[in-house]
């Protein structure tokens, strides 16, 4: 198990260099900050000073060495070109309304869709698969942004129960939250369902209901359990894609968290912060795959020896 | 999206009581239901390529056409009295004749970015998983980096890199998203290689160029087919988000995502006229979708999911 996590480990970190080195590089030769920032009659003059100010005018890599070391030894991400802040303090302000909406999603997403694929698994063709099956169906061609939309027309313009833009209450929470719990909803139901009709026909199942175990035990204990395995791994895998429909859900509500902001950063091009978020998004789903690996292997030690 | 239960989401044939449970009109009714969503994905595909490549014999007006004088204008099915049946938009334009010519450029996009990203990723595939070693190393850790990228913040990093145009939203798109069929095409190839009758055309002295299409890529057409439709359909919502967010088509092209996003300002008093649009995504995603699990029943019986 300590070789497995170590080897993860190693390739977790690799790859984040090179995220980290591919949108330095990428946002490096895109990037004319002083055209975008100084006033249009800015002379070559200023232009030096600016790029002097930034370090813009050292070598490619000396300026990626330096951003690294700075982000790894003092988690300093640099200054906004725009809001002339530093990027850790616009992040930090907007790093807890997504993980809020994100962990508010998933949950909404958990709780149906777990006991929907169960009970669609359990009694196969009832009206209850049926409605699952049409739900994954319509999910999975569902554009994020427009179901939001529709959401804020019925709840927020016609009958007026919620409002439809903003942070500040629990309220404002629902209708982002259903939009983006919606997003990872169908994938989590198929998940479920296969996972527990898979699972439901092996051996041990039957044994341990010609043991006498009562049912509700035989489900939950034995075989969901087993089934819950395909959902660990790919709850990790899916975040990235989580954190993407974030940034749908984010600028349709106006939500004031990460998405919304690598958004705004990108239109107006500041940048260090779109760096800054990319970089962030990245560790998050390295770390989310990393956990979902060492979490599956805990669960079912073959995969372990794989 | 690509079965990740361990078996391919393959479902055990399970005749015992739990299938039994159902009444045999209930499973006849089922898998007419099945047969009439394959083909109502088929009408509605029908009827998306039917708009884009028909569309100035379908359409009522012309798209560009303004008339300042019938702004706004109520659809017909809302009480419109007008000849524009589902409308103008906020500069008089014929809503119809827009949605209608959106198809084409849907369509045009959605295809095109997938295969862009199916020639690179079953490339870089095959090369991975037939040849192994180093090759196989770099392909399977530059996808999970890729992977470890928030889609939507890379194919914006990228179309903002490269301007915003219907050919480089293409690209973008395109870029992004060959690690999905690279993971399957590489996957996949490995447990063919070792397959019997790739070995004996190997010692009959056929080259490897020859082995890899004739007797890998053949066996793998099926299984990528199902992906790319379902990729198109993936691809046409993400060329839609882009647009809306002014990172994809320019106005006053009709594209969906257009369409939608000027429609927002009115979602207060003209709700249709971003929800019409929206509804346009939806249905040919639906369609698509649709035909990609016919598609699936048809070509790779194993592949069926439940």
């Amino acid at each position: 198990m300590r070789t497995y996590i170590i080897t993860k480990l190693l390739h977790a970190v690799g790859v984040a260099l090179v995220i980290s080195f591919v949108s330095f590089f990428l946002l490096f030769y895109t990037a004319d900050p002083a055209s975008t920032l100084l006033p249009e009659n800015a002379d070559d003059a200023d232009i030096a000073e600016f790029e002097k100010q930034f370090g813009l005018d050292r070598p490619m890599l000396v300026q990626y060495g330096d951003f690294l070391a700075k982000v790894v030894f003092q988690g300093d991400f640099g200054s906004s070109w725009v809001a002339k802040v530093l990027v850790g303090d616009l992040i930090g302000v907007a790093l807890w309304p997504t993980l809020k909406l994100a962990i508010a999603a998933q949950i909404i997403a958990a709780v149906l869709a777990i006991p929907l694929g169960i009970i669609a698994a359990i009694r196969r063709y009832s009206l209850v698969d049926n409605v699952t099956t049409f739900l994954v169906l319509v999910g999975q061609a569902m554009p994020l942004f427009w179901l939001g939309i529709v959401l804020i027309i019925i709840f927020g313009v016609w009958l007026k129960w919620l409002p439809v833009s903003g942070s500040d209450t629990f309220a404002h929470l629902i209708l982002p939250a259903i939009t983006l719990g919606s997003f990872i909803l169908p994938l989590n139901m198929r998940l479920v369902r296969s996972g527990m009709l898979e699972v439901l026909s092996q051996d041990y199942i039957r044994t341990a209901r010609a043991k006498g175990v009562e049912e509700g035990r035989v489900l939950m204990k034995h075989a969901f359990r087993n089934a819950a395995i395909p959902l660990v791994t790919v709850t990790g895998v899916q975040f990235g894609a989580l954190l993407g429909g974030a940034v749908v859900t984010e600028t349709v509500f106006s939500w004031p968290g990460l998405g919304r902001l690598a958004i705004e950063s990108i239109q107006v091009g500041d940048f260090p912060v779109v760096q800054a978020i990319v970089l962030i998004f990245g560790a998050f789903t390295i770390l989310a795959n990393l956990a979902a690996d060492i979490g599956s292997a805990w669960i079912d030690p073959r995969i372990r020896f794989d | 999206m690509v079965d990740t239960t361990a078996n391919g989401g393959i479902e055990p044939e399970r005749q015992d009581k739990q299938a039994g449970r159902a009444p045999i009109w209930l499973l006849v009714l089922r898998k007419a239901w099945q047969l009439r969503m394959g083909v109502f994905g088929f009408l509605l595909l029908a009827i998306l390529v039917a708009m884009a490549l028909f569309s100035p014999l379908i359409a009522t007006h012309d798209p560009y056409a303004q008339d300042i004088l019938a702004r706004l204008e109520l659809p017909g099915f809302l009480g419109g009295t007008s000849d524009h049946w589902l409308g103008t938009d906020q500069l008089g334009r014929d809503l119809y004749s827009r949605i209608v010519y959106g198809a084409r450029v849907s369509l045009m996009i959605g295809v095109s970015a997938v295969v862009v990203s199916a020639v690179i990723g079953i490339v870089l595939g095959l090369l991975a998983g037939y040849f192994g070693g180093w090759i196989d190393s770099l392909v399977d850790f530059s996808v999970n980096a890729m992977l470890a990228f928030p889609f939507i913040l890379l194919a914006m990093t990228l179309v903002i890199i490269l301007g915003a145009s219907a050919e480089n939203v293409i690209l973008a798109l395109g870029i992004s998203n060959w690690p999905i069929f690279a993971r399957v095409t590489r996957i996949e190839t490995r447990k063919l290689r070792e397959q019997e009758y790739v070995l004996a055309a190997l010692a009959q002295g056929l080259g490897h160029l020859r082995v890899i299409f004739k007797h890998i890529f053949a066996n793998l057409a099926a299984p990528l087919l199902v992906i790319a439709t379902v990729e198109i359909a993936r691809s046409i919502i993400r060329e839609t988000f882009l647009s809306f967010l002014g990172l994809g088509i320019q106005p006053p092209t009709p594209s969906w995502g257009v369409m939608l996003a000027e429609g927002r300002a009115y979602v207060l008093t003209v709700w249709w006229l971003s929800t019409l649009p929206g509804a346009a995504i939806f249905l040919a995603a639906l369609g698509i979708n649709l035909v990609g699990d016919a598609l699936r029943d048809l070509l790779d019986p194993r592949l069926r999911k439940g």
